[in-house]
């Protein structure tokens, strides 16, 4: 079952890509891509168990969707806050690597937390190990790593939490 | 106003706000003191500098929007990997934090110190 879910997964992945790609498209166009997804979906998926640990259920999908707006406006403000950074006269920046702790222990999860930090001016992940993520800070602005950890990962966290588990 | 003629203004000034995060990007290499800083704004003022400019050639031409939406994609998958690779080689090619930096807890933890960071 959870293997037929990741063929559907990976079957629907590469059909969007190649829609995306060929749009406005034709149904030759639409055929040859459904056949050949299909055929990858159903030679590659035990190799690929990364998209086994996604979760699928309408919650997920859900904040899912309400993740990608958080996760754009939290891009604008920090956009903002870096920018002013760049044009003030003084350059008040306050930078050191900082360390946070996550509580997400699917793969795919903390990978989608690392991208997520790294995406977001002002943060860059510099190493994981584990549950701990050692972070670039361009303004720290914390003295301990619940702090740290309220600051920089719990915004994404909450949501991811319940998309990836 | 007839859509033609909105959508192509509309194109140009998401443009227009694009370019101008990647001219924020530009000065902020100059004027950033080291390489971590200079890579806060290189690589990642460029994300949503890219990501406006991209979406407003997108609206301008809505035939291309397919494959704008598959480099928007592209952008944001690949970028934080690049910038990630980065900074971990200089940090560990030993490449030195600014003077004014407040912490440094990777090097703390890899010499075995306990220090502000637990």
């Amino acid at each position: 079952m959870k293997r037929l879910l990741a063929r559907f997964l990976i079957f629907t992945f590469l059909l969007i890509i190649w829609l995306l790609l060929t749009y406005p498209f034709s149904i030759q166009e639409l055929t040859a891509g459904a056949v050949v997804s299909l055929l990858i979906a159903l030679f590659s998926a035990g190799s690929i168990p990364i998209f086994a640990e996604m979760r699928t259920g309408p919650r997920a999908i859900i904040w899912g969707i309400a993740y990608l707006f958080v996760f754009f406006f939290e891009l604008v403000k920090s956009n903002l806050d870096v920018a002013f950074r760049v044009l003030h006269r003084k350059i008040p920046i306050q930078p050191g690597i900082v360390k946070v702790r996550t509580t997400l222990t699917s793969r795919i999860g903390r990978l989608a937390l690392a991208n997520s930090i790294t995406l977001t001016p002002g943060t860059i992940t510099v190493e994981t190990k584990g549950e701990y993520f050692y972070v670039h800070w361009i303004d720290v602005r914390a003295r301990n790593i619940e702090e740290t950890t309220q600051n920089i990962v719990k915004k994404f966290e909450k949501y991811l939490e319940v998309i990836f588990g | 106003m007839e859509l033609q003629t909105v959508l192509p203004i509309l194109g140009g000034l998401l443009s227009v706000v694009g370019a101008l995060f990647l001219l924020l990007a530009a000065i902020g290499i100059i004027r950033m003191p080291d390489v971590y800083n200079r890579m806060q704004t290189g690589t990642k003022a460029t994300t949503l500098g890219s990501i406006l400019f991209l979406l407003g050639i997108g609206i301008a031409q809505p035939s291309w929007l397919g494959k704008i939406v598959l480099l928007i994609l592209f952008i944001v998958f690949t970028n934080p990997i690049s910038s990630h690779v980065l900074a971990r080689a200089a940090h560990f090619r030993g490449i030195p934090l600014a003077k004014g930096t407040v912490r440094d807890c990777l090097a703390d933890d890899e010499a075995g110190e306990q220090g502000v960071c637990e």
